[in-house]
């Protein structure tokens, strides 16, 4: 979205400006905008998700507070801490970015790296904890991925309200894994542009490629302020 | 073989391709597969998609084809239901959705606003790249086991009873929606940030503001779909169940947020071919367009309005009575901004000095067609009238006269308007004209004859059908022949033009806009110098501007 180094073979613009661009400052707009019309389209991605887990949540509010009460809130509320401070974590590269001290830049942008990993981790051990009776050695009941082997009896619900708790589940399912697919696409990114910022391609004048992705990050941390009251603090704990 | 002798009279002396231009600017398969020229990226797609239209054409032909006898015995139901559904996802998501926007609107927006190229250039080459392997996933699935859901991929059917190869087909869809976010994003950015000095929002062609309506569209209505195609993928591989009433799902749900993209995918479909017609009215009529701002500002509303109608497809999916007279109320409202365009087209003729060039016939076509396919349209947003229709042919031709006399019509219009600046050759404008003509009425042969089987209760989607209705069937048939010969001609006289047309230089209609100042074809950075524009769009009681920094 948007290249910093010069063409090879681009004598006439070795900075960062591209051929096609009267100056950094139009770039620099095009790239910001381009990044929030991203983000638009991701509200409604997200949106439709959404909109069907407020459908269900309307029409199975029982099964959706059994289903949620299984989930750790501790461990969600854990997470939530950790995105924020990754977050601020990006935001201190963005204003050292901002700065021109790119050294700091690259600092920052790993401890963002290093914390969403973190989320991701303890992520997997929640799924691993749903996922592993369903299959191979550990198979046992507790299974709580939809389909033919779904076990709802550890949610202590009447038998008839196991196919909705089968869609709390997948709501869970698709909704936590669409964010966290988010922030593995956007790890290696960040990692790109700390390399970008090590060789020294940011300055005070140029580092919009910094802030967008910045941007990027902020907007995954909100999908998630939202995820977590919606699925993990629901009904009673 | 050498047709010097009928040089135009308009042109006394003739003209010549510009020493170097886009094409030219590099040779072999590289400068073409990893261009970032916008306007080769349109060529890439103008093929892509011209394969995709022959494909879907020819499902069209079979479906014709199977309808000619009344008992069906020309293919059985099971490969009748593959076929039509080919024929509507090709169509759809392969060749209408994508068509103007990435073809005239990637090769134009930039030259119309005076800018060197768009505003993301890899990211636009990635969408065609992104096009093509969703296209193939697409295709893979319909050639292995094909697919028999319609392209409306109803739940629960598609999640749990069809027996075609439904989740390689939605992966498909999923990855080509993306192509389509891309495109809108970058035109959205372009529009925005890329306008040469001087151009104004309200100096904007109207082409510029009909993608730009369109690109909002894309951007806020394709990722509803996405995730909505996604769902089915999921319920299919996975089982998740959102969709299945057996697992608690809800199938209605699937078809709200279906319609809630592809009902402003019409608007997808129609927008860009509304502002070529707008371009091309003003230019045969040697007139300022009439109405500039409300055409422009329609648009937005058609966006805006669009988003808030998709469920009167849902009219007899069982809703409150409550909930479908308020669609019906919505749909109505956003006829008020087509009748505007249609008014203000009609207005900009008005004492013009009208000419009967072939795009303008394909701007005549369009009106008259569009015309009929709105006022259809109506018949079906009206509750009472709808239920009787719903699931007819009567629902088929409204759509095909909005998709094919409509959008279509824009299209190769459009096409023929913009081929002598996107090649810098001319075409025989005589079988130009012969081909639009046979357009129009095979057009007309092929649909007119549905409205009246719908209405007299013929559905859709079966292959065999009541013995009275033969008749009408052959004569739909007769005129989708005559559709197909005329379809064929352009394809046959724009590619001998490619290469033996007569050099058209920089501005052969006497068109305004900075497209038609620089040269045809125009050099890989469009301009020479960073035009400035001194004048609102449309200023045909001026003369026009010399080529500007060629």
């Amino acid at each position: 979205m948007s290249e910093v180094s010069s063409r090879p073979g681009a004598a006439a613009s070795p900075g960062p400006l591209q051929h096609h661009f009267a100056d950094l400052k139009q770039q620099k707009a095009a790239a910001s905008l381009g990044m929030w019309v991203f983000i638009a389209q991701e509200v409604l991605f997200f949106g439709g998700l959404f909109a069907t887990y407020t459908v269900y949540r309307m029409t199975y509010p029982e099964a959706f507070s059994a289903g949620s009460q299984h989930l750790s809130w501790k461990i969600g509320f854990f997470n939530t801490l950790v995105l924020i401070a990754s977050s601020l974590t990006m935001a201190m590269g963005v204003h050292s970015a901002a700065l021109g001290r790119a050294k700091r830049i690259v600092a920052w942008l790993l401890a963002t790296i290093f914390l969403g990993s973190l989320f991701l981790g303890v992520k997997y051990f929640e799924y691993e904890e749903k996922i592993a009776p369903c299959f191979g050695l550990g198979a046992g009941p507790g299974c709580l991925v939809p389909g033919e082997r779904f076990d709802a009896s550890v949610l202590h619900v009447a038998v008839d309200m196991a196919p909705q708790t089968q869609i709390f589940y997948s709501l869970y399912f698709a909704m936590t894994g669409l964010h966290a697919l988010h922030m593995i696409i956007g790890i290696p990114i960040i990692l790109w542009i700390a390399h970008a910022a090590w060789r020294g391609r940011y300055s005070a004048e140029w580092h919009t490629p910094v802030e967008i992705v910045g941007l990027y990050w902020h907007f995954v941390d909100i999908i998630w302020i939202f995820l977590f009251p919606l699925l993990y603090l629901i009904g009673t704990h | 073989m050498n047709q010097g002798t009928e040089a135009k009279a308009m042109t006394p002396e003739a003209n010549t391709l510009p020493k170097e231009h886009y094409l030219n600017a590099g040779y072999g398969w590289k400068s073409w597969l990893l261009t970032t020229d916008h306007k080769r990226i349109a060529i890439l797609y103008l093929v892509s998609i011209s394969v995709m239209f022959v494909l879907g054409g020819l499902y069209a032909a079979l479906i014709r084809w199977n309808l000619l006898v009344p008992d069906g015995s020309h293919m059985s139901a099971e490969t009748y239901n593959r076929v039509f559904t080919a024929h509507g996802v090709i169509m759809i998501f392969f060749f209408l959705i994508p068509s103007i926007p990435v073809t005239l609107g990637n090769f134009l927006i930039p030259l119309m606003i005076g800018a060197r190229d768009l505003a993301f250039p890899r990211i636009n080459l990635l969408s065609w790249y992104v096009y093509v392997i969703g296209a193939a996933f697409t295709l893979y699935s319909l050639f292995s086991g094909g697919l028999d859901t319609g392209w409306t991929f109803y739940t629960p059917y598609s999640t749990v009873f069809a027996q075609s190869n439904v989740a390689f087909a939605a992966i498909g869809i999923f990855i080509a929606g993306f192509s389509s976010i891309l495109t809108g994003l970058n035109f959205i950015v372009t529009i925005h940030t890329m306008r040469a000095p001087g151009m104004t929002w309200f100096r904007l062609p109207l082409f510029v503001w009909a993608h730009y309506a369109t690109a909002i569209i894309q951007i806020l209505g394709t990722p509803v779909v996405a995730i909505t195609i996604l769902l089915v993928a999921l319920e299919r591989l996975f089982h998740f169940g959102f969709f299945d009433p057996a697992r608690g799902g809800d199938p209605i749900l699937f078809q709200h947020l279906f319609w809630f993209y592809s009902h402003p995918a019409v608007y997808i479909m129609i927008l860009p071919s509304m502002g070529v017609i707008s371009e091309l009215i003003t230019c045969f009529s040697r007139k300022r367009i009439f109405g500039y701002s409300f055409i422009a500002m329609s648009s937005m509303a058609i966006a805006v309005i669009g988003f808030l109608i998709w469920a009167h497809h849902m009219f007899v999916s069982g809703m409150s009575v409550y909930s479908a007279m308020i669609f019906s109320a919505l749909t109505y409202l956003v006829a008020i901004p087509s009748a505007v365009k249609v008014f203000n087209w009609t207005a900009t003729m008005f004492r013009g000095s009208i000419s009967w060039e072939t795009p303008m016939m394909y701007v005549f076509g369009f009106i008259g067609l569009f015309l009929i396919g709105g006022l259809t349209g109506l018949f079906l947003g009206n509750l009472g009238t709808d239920v009787h229709l719903t699931d007819t042919y009567f629902v088929v031709a409204h759509f095909h006269y909005i998709m094919v006399g409509g959008a279509i019509m824009g299209y190769l219009g459009g096409i023929h308007f913009w081929w002598p600046k996107i090649f810098g050759r001319t075409y025989s404008e005589w079988w130009g004209r012969i081909s639009a003509v046979l357009i129009f009425v095979g057009f007309n042969m092929t649909f007119l004859p549905q409205f009246l089987l719908g209405y007299l209760g013929m559905p859709r989607r079966y292959h065999a059908y009541p013995e009275e209705f033969q008749v009408l069937n052959v004569l739909s048939t007769a005129g989708a022949l005559i559709l197909g010969i005329g379809y064929l001609f352009p394809s046959l006289y724009l590619v001998y033009s490619m290469v033996k047309g007569e050099p058209a230089g920089n501005n052969p209609w006497g068109a305004r806009g900075l497209e038609w100042e620089t040269t045809s074809p125009p050099p890989a950075h469009n301009f020479e110098r960073t035009p400035v524009v001194e004048d609102e769009a449309y200023a045909y009681d001026k003369a026009p501007r010399e080529a500007f920094g060629v």
